[in-house]
């Protein structure tokens, strides 16, 4: 379903979640010419990041993980600045200092990128934490992904924010299912004994939602739903989103398994090949969303191939920049490290 | 010549938290042992009295809640927080570790985090090998923290001050044994020690002995000692680790050509080997003879109180590495 937003919003999401998708794959055809290390792409997962963090408001705060890209792309990090940045460029977000897993930009709320699993979630309950001692109108975001349950980090932070019902959402994205996992040598899947994972957020008496992560109605009124609770002083909300496993996320390293995404399968179903046909005609939320779009008379076809062609241009030029700008300067590496 | 009071170490810390808060109120502490679990706690208690809201008493969550305090850093406040046994700080290592002590530098100098860790190290009689660590040089070990290691009165209100005006996530090392010692302390409101900043404890001139923390006392009783052999030993207290004043332990050992370094941590890679090195690179010409450490053994630290007393780096093995170093 759509959201229940006006339809030039609704159309600006799928702006955001085209400028991920174009970022995701432009960046895996760039790691095949530059070491640019391990990464993580949100290629199948634009459909929850989107719709959650575009009711942010100014001042409010989101701590991502390893897999960040989306997330600052779905608040308005610029794209060419990411590029830079996860090639080491002086013209980085960071100045080259964070690469991919670092990548911060406090101007759209996002102070640091902690790539360690479990990382963020004492921060962001930090955040919170601040936020009700200031007693600023504000809300903190914890994004994680499943395995991020299996840390410690979560239990100690999760507590701390129920006793003291801080304004703080737990948006878990649980990119497990369908993961094939260790079991198939591949790419490891999370390891937990709770099932379902909500139970790890009602033991400590926090509402939950779970919600079809690539739906992007559903995660916009699950967001709108756990924001205005805490808003409104009503505490932390555990939201997991389901997505599904992109098939490019199987291996260590990301490939474009599904292909460079053809947007025309959203509603030319007879387009989809054989291969991944599950993949296109219904696992893939941003071609569900643009699905949804055209047959509601949202958008026409021609609006969107339009949409994508500016988006795409967009992402080249990042590209561009990136590969154009300078390294830093390597007596830079001795700057910055204290205040 | 400044007016001072004469005042306990515990009513120095006390004085010290009390004027952050009254001064900024973006300062929240968390956590209640400042002063471990000794009577002068009732100062803190009656502190949180004054300022209810002001206070957080967290789970036992040292993870979580020191992981909170920095998120809280980079939201707008300026937590001190509470860890209270040096020992229980392994627990939000990855935290302090990887989060408070990073997050200047790989965001590109875009995000702070300014915030003090307090904690109690060391050993403080009867604490075994878990409540006794001194985590001081694996903290050092760690770009990105400040470190400051008060020994008098004076000191705590004068480096507590400065840690909570800097932009820095900053370790305050402290100690229980310090609590009961009394020392002057100025009035003035806004006296502050700059970080970095070396304090020669006691001038002398045949052997420097460094020490940080609660050894300064021990180091500054060994002085005496060896005084009454005719020996005048200079006490180098560096008052921070982080920065290191280098230049005044260099200038101290060009003048004594002698050097004995006091150190609660273990001895390998402790902050003693630390300033061994830094000696040695920078001052090899004017050791006389080569330079003895005075540390915790390596071993872990033992509860019985005869072995205990044998593996820490009491006032008698200072004077006895002081009496070798200078040929005695």
């Amino acid at each position: 379903m759509t959201p229940d937003l006006p339809e030039d919003q609704l159309v600006d999401l799928l702006r955001r979640m085209l400028v991920i998708r174009r970022f995701e794959e432009s960046l895996i055809k760039l790691a095949g010419d530059f070491d640019i290390g391990h990464f993580h792409v949100y290629i199948g997962q634009e459909s929850t990041g989107v719709p959650a963090l575009a009711q942010l408001q100014e001042g409010d705060l989101a701590f991502t993980t390893h897999r960040n890209h989306g997330h600052l792309l779905a608040r308005g990090t610029d794209p060419a600045a990411m590029v830079a940045e996860i090639l080491g460029k002086a013209t980085g977000t960071n100045n080259g200092k964070g690469g991919t897993l670092h990548i911060a930009s406090p101007e759209h709320g996002f102070p640091t990128t902690s790539a360690v699993t479990g990382g963020c979630t004492p921060l962001a309950t930090g955040a919170a934490f601040a936020f009700s001692r200031r007693k600023v109108d504000r809300v903190s975001v914890c994004l994680f992904g499943d395995g991020a349950l299996e840390e410690g980090s979560y239990h100690e932070s999760i507590n701390i924010a129920a006793l003291e019902a801080l304004p703080v959402i737990y948006l878990c994205e649980n990119n497990s299912l369908e993961a094939l996992g260790q079991k198939a040598n591949e790419y490891p899947s999370s390891t937990m004994a709770a099932a379902p994972l909500t139970d790890l957020a009602a033991s400590f008496k926090v509402p939950t939602i779970t919600v079809d992560g690539t739906d992007t109605g559903a995660v916009h009124g699950a967001m709108a739903e756990a924001i205005d609770r805490a808003r409104s002083g009503g505490g932390p909300t555990f939201v997991e989103a389901l997505t599904v496993r992109w098939p490019g996320n199987r291996p260590l390293w990301p490939q474009l398994a599904t292909g460079v995404t053809d947007l025309t399968y959203a509603w030319d179903e007879g387009a989809i090949p054989q291969d991944h046909s599950k993949w296109h005609g219904a696992q893939d939320g941003v071609l569900r969303y643009t699905r949804e779009l055209v047959t509601a008379g949202l958008v026409t076809t021609g609006d969107v191939l339009a949409l994508d062609g500016e988006v795409s241009t967009q992402i080249e030029d990042a590209v561009q920049f990136a590969l154009d700008s300078p390294y830093p300067d390597p007596e830079s590496a001795f700057e910055g490290v204290y205040a | 010549m400044e007016d001072t009071r004469e005042m306990l170490y515990a009513e120095a810390l006390v004085g010290a938290l009390r004027h952050q808060l009254a001064t900024d109120d973006r300062v929240h502490i968390m956590g209640l042992y400042f002063l471990g679990l000794t009577p002068h706690r009732q100062m803190v208690a009656e502190l949180r009295d004054e300022y209810l809201d002001r206070f957080y008493y967290p789970p036992i969550a040292e993870l979580g809640y020191v992981g909170t305090a920095i998120g809280a850093a980079m939201a707008g406040l300026r937590p001190i927080v509470d860890i209270a046994t040096a020992s229980f700080m392994f627990e939000a290592f990855p935290q302090i570790i990887n989060e408070a002590a990073n997050t200047y530098y790989m965001s590109g100098g875009r995000t702070a985090v300014p915030m003090i860790f307090h904690f109690n190290h060391g050993v403080r009689g009867g604490g075994a090998a878990q409540h006794s660590h001194s985590p001081q040089a694996m903290l050092w070990n760690t770009p990105g923290l400040e470190i400051m290691a008060p020994s008098t009165p004076r000191d705590v209100k004068g480096l507590v001050k400065t840690a909570a005006a800097s932009d820095n996530p900053t370790a305050w090392v402290d100690h229980v044994r310090l609590f009961d010692t009394s020392g002057p302390v100025p009035d003035d409101e806004d006296f502050a020690i700059p970080f970095g900043v070396a304090d020669i404890k006691r001038a002398g001139s045949d052997v420097t002995l460094f020490a940080s923390s609660w050894l300064v006392q021990r180091a500054l009783e060994a002085a005496e000692l060896l005084e009454q052999q005719g020996i005048d030993a200079e006490v180098v207290d560096p008052r921070t680790l982080s920065p290191l004043d280098e230049e005044a332990i260099i200038e101290s050992v060009a003048k004594t050509g002698r050097l004995v370094v006091v150190d609660e941590c273990h001895r390998r890679c402790g902050v003693g080997a630390e300033i061994m090195a830094v000696v040695t690179e920078n001052a090899f010409g004017d050791l006389r003879a080569a330079p003895i450490r005075v540390t915790t053994a390596d071993v872990p630290v033992p509860f019985s109180p005869p072995l205990e007393e044998h593996i820490e780096p009491t006032t008698d093995k200072i004077v006895a590495a002081a009496l070798e170093v200078t040929g005695h």
